[in-house]
């Protein structure tokens, strides 16, 4: 399982090479010559992939869409498109559509003039630029706004309008540098959807950068988890979610309790790990070390269970509850459990028969399937 | 330090408030106001106790006539050019002169006595050029209008006063008969046309010491000139000469604005600068010459010379006529603008 | 609930003190910023509005010969214009003249009456001084006795014409018309035509420094804009350097470098581009040469700020939907530069406008503009009708080529990129 976690890089891949649109093979980047931003990147991006770059920032996720875009040089490295080595091509040779972060649609341009601008360039015919234009208007649901000038459209217009002049010439890639961030929630979750069908129908290669994991989840095929200028992980939002390849993806993505210990003995993808406070729990081993190693035992919330008569004993801790939050087709309770103070519990109301309170000691299931053990961050 | 600062203002303010023994002259600064100073601020001060505080102008009568109709007048004597003193004296902007307390007429040029304003120096505006780029010296305007004998640029005032009386004699009007050429529409016309003979070889020069530095730098021949800014550009070792042959001379006064507050005071010093010696002493300094036909006598002959009043220059000279140019000014210079800008 | 339904109770009777509330609270919250603007619009009234309007009143006002000689104006008004006036009118001329003796009334009068017709003025003055008439004199006789010229119906026309209120003759004047004896507006004659000429010239000449200033300004603020702030506040203060020196010494400087002998002639030949001197002063090299140095900081600051606004993103943006460069820049760079482009403009076509010592001091009577003009009748000819009309004339093309402005670039097109 682990291996198959990391597989999805350049290796793997690169026999399949009609599927790939973009590779980088050990790309570096740095601005001072001292600090790499981007540290040996390989990564390919398949045709008609919706691929998500996600990560804290200074994470080197944009540094790599921007390398991608032609508006940053690999210090060394190759970036290839189509099978075509890219790293000196300017990018308005690129054929890549790109949405900015603020959407940077010309202010003095109308809806109109805006989508016409790419074709105009091209030297399209001009039955074909209206052709092309009316069909991108349609596409995002903005017929009859072709006179309006940006500033008088919504936020959400607005990003759909960028969305459209990027794809109104057909380019065979499309970049979003974090397009959704400055709509609100609601609007945000709406656009996520609708990106995402527009992906579909279209079956052109999107590559989305963000910072908000669940962004991420929503709307990719495979997600690259970037942290101090690596790729963590590549995978489906489903594989990263359940199988995080180690502590940092396990913390970054979806929400996590982390217990510390060290591993006691490793058999058949299975740790056991003595917790600080004594206690041995049994966990799938993720990235975890052998024997005697510090270890990092994790689980999502809502994978914790109160404890059955049945629980075997290396699947049952005590806990202490905290504090009772109700949340409507839920409730979480913040607990104690072998010295963390911030282990959290998720269950929806109708499985719960009776829900502990505060200050009561409760026993809780952590089941193996759901436990991973993995290796502690660098830091910590 | 604060307090002194505070002392030394508070002396001011006072000396401002209580001081009666002061009096403001204004005049038009350089050379001729350096002259003053020495001639006539200085010794007035040293005899009489009265501190002379100068200032400057450049003969903008809108501000005199400002402090008159407000009724805040600062000034006590002011030198005025003969235009202005006509005007102003209609106008009622200064003291009628009571001669009694400065002298006696006969003593002075007659046209230095006037109602409202004793004549102080006569200035000339001649033809003047630089010996040192001219192989052969120009003696007339005629002269001066001939470019080819006498190539490259030459300088006149930006204005018709001077130009137009140069243009007729160039072309060969009689000083006496000038003014009454000009009055009419064909010698208005005529004194133009003159002009436009040269027109593409003049440059204009608007303040005094122009003339000089352009003819000492070479840009121009020769130029009308105030004969003496001229003095003072020899005297630091330009090698220029005046041709006084067909000069304008006129009169620069004291007068006195109405409303005067030192008025006695005033009078004191214009009865000081009045007199033959410190007259004598003015034009030593800056050649224009005297009013006080005593002052002559007085004075070295090297120095009356130079002066626009001694018998030699006064050749083929005449005295800029007031009357006409306050009664024509306004039209005339209105059409050398015209002319001009074209 | 009830107690938000109170607060939200749509019935009548309720919504009318609420209105009167809100109005209270907005009345108070008014009178504050009332007071807050008020120094403010005091200042303005005083030293804006008020002075621009005596302006405006003094290019039509002709109090001179109206407030001096009411009578004579009086019986003038029933006179036919056919013949002399009657014995009355000579009769009340001769009395007014005659009080107005010594007075600046006098001078006033005279003054008015020889801007009308050259020689009034004399005529006025003697006849004054020859006033009052001898006992028993009648005053036709007396009066044609001081001066043959008052037997000519044109002087009394003249004088009925001066007479009125308001007059015309100042604005007129300023556009190269003038009232004909008969009445009717008439063009100048040639040779004494000039303040169209002179404004064209200075609309030329403030459009030809614009556009100097701004294809000079343009790269610099476009630099300024793109280099870190270190560099770009170094640039800045270069470029405000000239805001220290007043205008007066920067045009002195100027005089001393483009004469003849000075640097740049002098640079000019030890280079070998010239044999002689090239002529730099006192033509409309040298003020073209100063003006724009002048005013370059007036375009660089407006297209700066402008500059510095726009967001790299949209040359990124033009550049990724395959726009080259250099195209980039023109197509979407260079028109949301156009707010910048368009104040600076504006601004320096205005100052341009009312330029005065620049041109005066380093052009020919060629290259005067029409400030020149305005400060000659202030300062010289004392004429201040003539000034202020001239000053209402700049004021008027100012005020059209502001209107201009905001009707096809203030407006809607600077409102759309912002």
């Amino acid at each position: 399982m682990p291996t198959q976690a990391l597989a999805g890089g350049h290796t793997a891949a690169a026999h399949e090479n009609a599927d790939v649109l973009v590779s980088f093979s050990h790309v570096q980047k740095t601005y001072d010559g001292d600090t790499l931003i981007v540290k040996d990147l390989n990564l390919d991006i398949r045709r008609g992939e919706f691929l998500t770059l996600l990560g804290p920032s200074g994470s080197g996720k944009t540094t790599c869409l921007m390398m991608l875009a032609g508006f940053e040089t690999p210090t060394s490295g190759e970036i290839r498109l189509a099978g075509q080595v890219i790293n000196k091509l300017p990018p308005y040779k690129r054929n890549i559509g790109m949405v900015f972060q603020n959407y940077a649609l010309f202010p003095h341009m109308t809806v109109l003039e805006n989508l016409r601008f790419p074709l105009a360039v091209r030297k399209h015919p001009a039955a074909e630029i209206d052709a092309k234009v009316k069909r991108a208007l349609g596409m995002v649901q903005l017929g009859g706004f072709e006179n309006r000038y940006p500033q008088q459209l919504s936020g959400g217009q607005q990003q759909r309008i960028a969305l459209a002049r990027a794809l109104v010439f057909d380019p065979q890639l499309v970049l979003m540098d974090e397009p959704l961030g400055a709509l609100d929630k609601q609007l945000r979750e709406h656009m996520q959807l609708e990106i995402k069908h527009i992906h579909q129908s279209l079956g052109v290669t999107f590559v989305f950068v963000t910072h908000d994991q669940g962004e991420a989840l929503t709307m990719s095929d495979r997600i690259a988890v970037f942290n101090h200028g690596v790729i963590q992980q590549i995978d489906t939002p489903a594989t990263l979610y359940e199988h995080p390849a180690n502590a940092f993806v396990a913390n970054f993505i979806g929400e996590n309790n982390a217990l510390a210990g060290h591993v006691m003995a490793t058999a058949n993808d299975i740790s056991t790990v003595s917790l600080g406070d004594g206690n041995v729990l049994a966990a799938r081993t993720g990235d975890a070390g052998g024997p005697g190693s510090p270890v990092i035992v994790s689980i999502r919330p809502e994978r914790v269970r109160l404890a059955k008569p049945d629980t075997p004993p290396h699947s049952r801790l005590a806990a202490r509850v905290i504090e009772q939050i109700y949340l409507g087709d839920h409730i979480r309770l913040r607990m104690q459990v072998s010295g963390c103070e911030n282990f959290t519990m998720k269950t929806p109301i109708s499985k719960l028969d009776r829900c502990p309170n505060a200050g009561e000691t409760v026993d809780i299931e952590l089941s193996p399937e759901h436990l991973l053990a993995l290796a502690p961050p660098p830091s910590a | 330090m604060k307090t002194r600062l505070l002392v030394t203002l508070i002396a001011a303010i006072a000396g401002m408030s209580f001081a009666h023994a002061d009096v403001t002259v204004i005049s038009f600064g350089g050379a001729a106001q350096a002259g003053q100073k020495k001639a006539y601020y200085d010794p007035f001060s040293a005899e009489s106790g009265i501190k002379v505080i100068p200032g400057e102008y450049n003969g903008e009568m809108a501000r005199i006539t400002a402090m008159v109709q407000a009724g805040n007048v600062t000034w006590d004597v002011v030198e005025v050019e003969s235009p202005e003193l006509v005007r102003g004296c209609e106008e009622g902007l200064f003291e009628k002169l009571d001669y009694s307390k400065i002298g006696n007429k006969a003593d002075f040029v007659p046209e230095a006595v006037t109602d409202c304003g004793i004549g102080t120096f006569v200035w000339s505006t001649a033809l003047a050029y630089n010996a040192d780029t001219l192989k052969e010296a120009p003696t007339s305007w005629a002269d001066f209008w001939n470019v080819e004998k006498f190539p490259g640029k030459r300088g006149l005032r930006k204005g018709a006063k001077y130009t137009l009386e140069f243009a007729l004699l160039a072309d060969g009007v009689a000083p006496k008969d000038i003014y009454k050429v000009l009055e009419t529409p064909e010698g208005v016309a005529r004194a133009f046309a003159k002009l436009d003979q040269i027109k593409p070889h003049i440059v204009w020069w608007e303040a005094g010491a122009q003339p000089p530095q352009l003819l000492a730098s070479g840009d121009l021949v020769m130029s009308s000139v105030y004969n003496g800014r001229i003095a003072a550009a020899r005297k630091e070792g330009r090698n220029l000469e005046i041709v006084w042959n067909g000069s304008i001379y006129d009169f620069d006064y004291w007068a006195i604005p109405k409303g005067s507050p030192n008025l006695a005071d005033a009078y004191k010093y214009i009865e000081f600068a009045s007199r033959p010696a410190p007259q004598a002493q003015f034009s030593a300094e800056v050649p224009y010459g005297p009013t006080n036909n005593a002052a002559v006598g007085t004075m070295d002959p090297a120095v009356a010379a130079t002066l626009p009043t001694s018998p030699a220059n006064l050749v083929g000279a005449f005295a800029t006529d007031t009357e006409f140019w306050v009664e024509y000014g306004e039209d005339l210079e209105q059409r050398f603008n015209a002319w001009a800008s074209r | 609930m009830t107690a938000a339904s109170d607060t939200l109770d749509p019935s009548p009777a309720r919504a009318v003190p609420l209105k009167r509330q809100l109005r209270r609270a907005e009345r108070r919250k008014n009178l504050l910023f009332m007071a807050l603007i008020l120094p403010l619009a005091v200042f303005v009234l005083a030293s804006f509005v008020l002075p621009i309007g005596s302006l405006l009143q003094r290019s039509i006002a002709n109090p001179e010969v109206h407030d001096n000689l009411p009578e004579t104006l009086e019986l003038l008004d029933d006179w036919s214009g056919e013949g002399l006036p009657d014995e009355a009118a000579f009769v009340a001329l001769a009395r007014e003249l005659g009080a107005a003796r010594g007075t600046p009334a006098i001078a006033d009068i005279a003054k008015r009456l020889n801007r009308e017709q050259p020689g009034l003025r004399s005529l006025v003055m003697r006849s004054a001084r020859a006033l009052p008439l001898a006992e028993g004199t009648p005053a036709q006789d007396g009066l044609i006795g001081i001066d043959e010229r008052w037997r000519d119906p044109v002087i009394w026309e003249t004088i009925k014409r001066a007479g009125s209120p308001t007059t015309g003759f100042y604005l007129l004047g300023a556009i190269d018309r003038t009232i004909a004896d008969g009445g009717e507006i008439v063009k100048l004659p040639k040779e004494e035509a000039i303040y169209l000429d002179v404004l064209v010239r200075t609309f030329e000449m403030s459009v030809i420094v614009t556009v100097a200033c701004l294809l000079l300004g343009f790269p610099l603020a476009y630099l300024m804009a793109t280099l870190p702030v270190r560099h770009a506040n170094t640039l800045m203060i270069l470029v405000l350097l000239p805001f220290w020196t007043s205008v007066l010494v920067r045009v002195a400087a100027w005089i001393v470098i483009l004469q003849n002998e000075g640097l740049v002639n002098k640079l000019l030949m030890w280079l070998g581009a010239t044999d002689a001197p090239i002529r730099l002063l006192f033509n409309r090299t040298g003020v073209y040469i100063a003006m724009v140095h002048i005013l370059l900081p007036f375009m660089v600051l407006p297209l700066y700020s402008v500059m510095k606004g726009i967001s790299p993103v949209y040359m990124r943006a033009a550049v990724s939907l395959g726009c080259p460069p250099f195209s980039s820049f023109w197509k979407i760079y260079f028109p949301l530069t156009m707010p910048g482009i368009a104040a600076g403009s504006l601004l320096v076509f205005i100052v341009c406008m009312g330029f005065y010592i620049t041109p005066a001091l380093l052009g020919g009577p060629g290259d005067q503009m029409i400030s020149y003009f305005i400060a000659f009748y202030t300062n010289q000819a004392v004429n201040w009708g003539m000034a202020a009309a001239l000053s209402a004339v700049l004021l008027a093309a100012t005020l059209v080529l502001y209107a201009l402005y905001t009707r096809y670039l203030g407006g809607n097109a600077v409102n759309k990129i912002r």
